[in-house]
């Protein structure tokens, strides 16, 4: 049992653990409370540690490729072939996603420790996380359509389950049945477009269907509901109404980790557009004059325009809202309009990423692609954060109203430190990480259309504002009467805001270490999907 | 144009479902759509699957007879079992909404304040 034995076997673990974890859950609560929480920590411990293994092998190697029940990727019979096995892959933007997944995993169970505390059914609700967090990284590791629907549906059982768990406060139950709607409709979109590529092509396996799309109009129907659907569960404008109230219902531990459902489904959209349909996406649509109508100029312009409207109508909602954790994750919502802003770019520009065939990541679309995937992990990040700290103030003073409260920087130090952190971070302010990322969106965006970088610096801004405002009012001003007796959270959360802030500030302060050993992997691996198709088949293409 | 037939039960149930999901109010009328388009999607699958005159997926020493596809099979049985799960998942919600609000209108329950 040495080291390479487990790095191989890995993917599996990854995934297997937390699940295994989940079921024993319950009957380790049986013998006292705090052994459970032990035994849970160690669990999301034990998995981080193995994604920590596997992202640096990969980083290091390249792709790997765990297949269940043989060796190799496809069963050879007589003549033919078939790849009908189910197999794990894991490049470097996998492994990116797995990172952001498990680091807000482990802060997620940290936190809850004193946060969830005075709670009942907490057997139940430690066994809906690991769950929650076994899905997470079977979307993320899985090199099977099929499979991706699967855990995308467990996923959103489990978050479904975990945003109704104060059960008591009907909101919160109204917020989950919110969540529960779109996302299994989102994912029937996903299993529709599954049948319609399984029906030309005899396959489930992303790498085999990759290879063999040919771009029919079935292609295009297919691509349209898959975008749709994991958009639906990503929160973009037309289907954003469900984040605000899933992430500003659900107690605090668990936004965080609903934040890495949230960019997972992020990742399923980069992977559906750019690796199963890498090889087709520049292809003609219409031909009018000399100008050539693309595919991937239509879905990007799209894409950019959704985007630019959820930042838009993310940061004004936010303005105008009075409850703490309802304005950050309106706040989010336009950050997650960031996020596409730059795939949309990407997508646009893709014709010059390919161009030379040496997947070019120094250009514009290049660098559109680096600052949209470094988002992903700062907006996991900062508004993680933010929501940790509305978590410790809601703890302390039983509020989330913004109108009542005030003062609290007087009783809350760290705290009030986290938030300036945080609201520094979200707002792309220049020592924070979210200024690293945001620069490279505003310079890449520029050069696609000027309008579009003048639109994401100035709702930017506005979103400082948004929380200069909270911060006035919520730590500044005199000591209020009514929390005289509030005390500053509880050590395990403040450990947990502590970890996150101190990756925050590292992030910030040394982007370019990121971006090199990072994000530029993950980048890489995103748009070469060739390399991708050839690895996961092991050169006997079907 | 026999054979198109399932493919347009399949258009109209998803679509009668997401008209149930889009226009009705009734919390219990939603989960009946989403179980629709859920059907229409399995039917899909099942569809897909079917090659005339094919019998079933077993082999009985019978040499080289047309099959109807296996895999879209299991995937329709998996479907159907997560399936089962939303649908539980989603009543039972509506079980503690009834209990909070007294009321299974949307509408209504969106205009409470808590």
């Amino acid at each position: 049992m040495n080291l390479e034995t487990v790095i191989t076997h890995s993917p599996a673990l990854i995934v297997a653990v937390p699940l295994l974890g989940a079921f024993l859950t319950p009957f380790i609560g049986k013998i006292s409370d705090k052994v459970r929480n032990v035994f849970v920590i160690l669990t999301v411990g034990l998995t981080f540690f193995l994604v920590y293994l596997l992202a640096s092998d990969v980083f290091a190697n390249g792709i790997r490729i765990y297949v269940f029940g043989g060796d190799s990727s496809v069963i050879v019979s007589g003549e033919s072939t078939f790849a009908i096995r189910i197999l794990f892959e894991v490049d470097g933007m996998n492994a990116f996603m797995a990172i952001i997944a498990s680091i807000l995993a482990i802060a997620s169970v940290i936190y809850s420790w004193a946060y969830m505390k005075e709670n009942t059914g907490l057997d139940k609700f430690y066994t809906l996380i690991l769950l929650l967090i076994a899905g997470m990284f079977g979307m993320i590791l899985t090199g099977d359509l099929f499979n991706f629907f699967v855990f995308l549906e467990i996923t959103s059982i489990a978050s479904c389950a975990l945003i109704a768990f104060w059960t008591n406060k009907g909101k919160s139950v109204d917020a989950g049945f919110k969540y529960i709607v779109i996302s299994s409709i989102g994912a029937l979109f996903v299993l529709f477009a599954i049948g319609i590529l399984y029906s030309q092509y005899n396959a489930l396996n992303m790498a085999v269907l990759a290879n063999s799309i040919q771009y029919t109009f079935l292609d295009k129907i297919a691509l349209g509901l898959l975008v749709a659907g994991l958009a639906m569960k990503a929160g973009i404008v037309p289907m954003h109404m469900w984040l605000p109230d899933a992430y500003g219902k659900a107690p605090s531990t668990v936004t965080l980790i609903l934040i890495g459902a949230t960019q997972t489904s992020i990742y399923g959209v980069l992977r559906v557009t750019f690796t199963l349909y890498g090889n087709q996406l520049t292809s003609t649509l219409k031909q009018i004059g000399n100008t050539s109508v693309t595919m991937n100029w239509i879905l990007g312009i799209i894409i950019v325009a959704l985007a630019l409207i959820t930042i838009v109508i993310g940061v004004l909602m936010a303005l105008k809202q009075t409850d703490f954790k309802r304005m950050i994750a309106f706040a989010a919502v336009g950050e997650i309009g960031y996020i596409f802003l730059a795939i949309g770019s990407v997508i646009i520009s893709y014709g010059q990423i390919i161009a030379n065939g040496n997947m070019d990541l120094t250009g514009p679309a290049g660098m559109a692609l680096q600052g949209g995937i470094f988002h992903i992990i700062n907006d996991a990040l900062d508004i993680g954060l933010l929501f940790l700290v509305a978590g410790a103030i809601y703890y302390s003073t039983k509020q989330t109203s913004l109108n009542e409260m005030g003062g609290l920087a007087r009783n809350m130090k760290y705290t009030t430190v986290f938030f300036i952190i945080g609201l520094l971070a979200v707002a792309g302010m220049p020592p924070m990480n979210g200024f690293a990322s945001k620069l490279l969106i505003y310079q890449s965006t520029y050069l696609v259309n000027p309008i579009i970088a003048i639109v994401a610096i100035v709702f930017s801004i506005l979103l400082l504002a948004v929380f200069v405002k909270v911060f006035h009012s919520a730590f500044l001003g005199p000591k209020l009467q009514k929390f005289k007796d509030v005390k500053e959270a509880p050590k395990s959360m403040l450990i947990a805001m502590g970890v996150i802030t101190f990756i925050i500030i590292v992030f910030g302060l040394f982007p370019n270490l990121v971006v090199e050993n990072i994000i530029q992997p993950a980048a890489k691996a995103i748009i070469d999907h060739s390399s991708y198709i050839t690895t996961v088949m092991g050169g006997v293409l079907p | 144009m026999i054979y198109n037939i399932p493919y347009f039960a399949v258009v109209a149930l998803i679509l009668v479902g997401l008209y149930a999901v889009i226009f009705k109010r009734n919390l219990i009328k939603i989960v009946i759509g989403i179980s629709l388009i859920e059907s229409g999607v399995n039917l899909f699958l099942i569809t897909l699957a079917y090659r005339q005159d094919s019998t079933a997926p077993i082999y009985h020493g019978s040499g080289s007879r047309i099959m109807s596809l296996p895999v879209p099979h299991a995937l329709t049985l998996t479907s159907i079992v997560i399936g089962v799960a939303v649908t539980a998942l989603m009543l039972s919600l509506i079980i503690h909404l009834y209990r909070h609000y007294g009321t299974l209108d949307a509408r209504k329950i969106a205009e409470e304040e808590e």
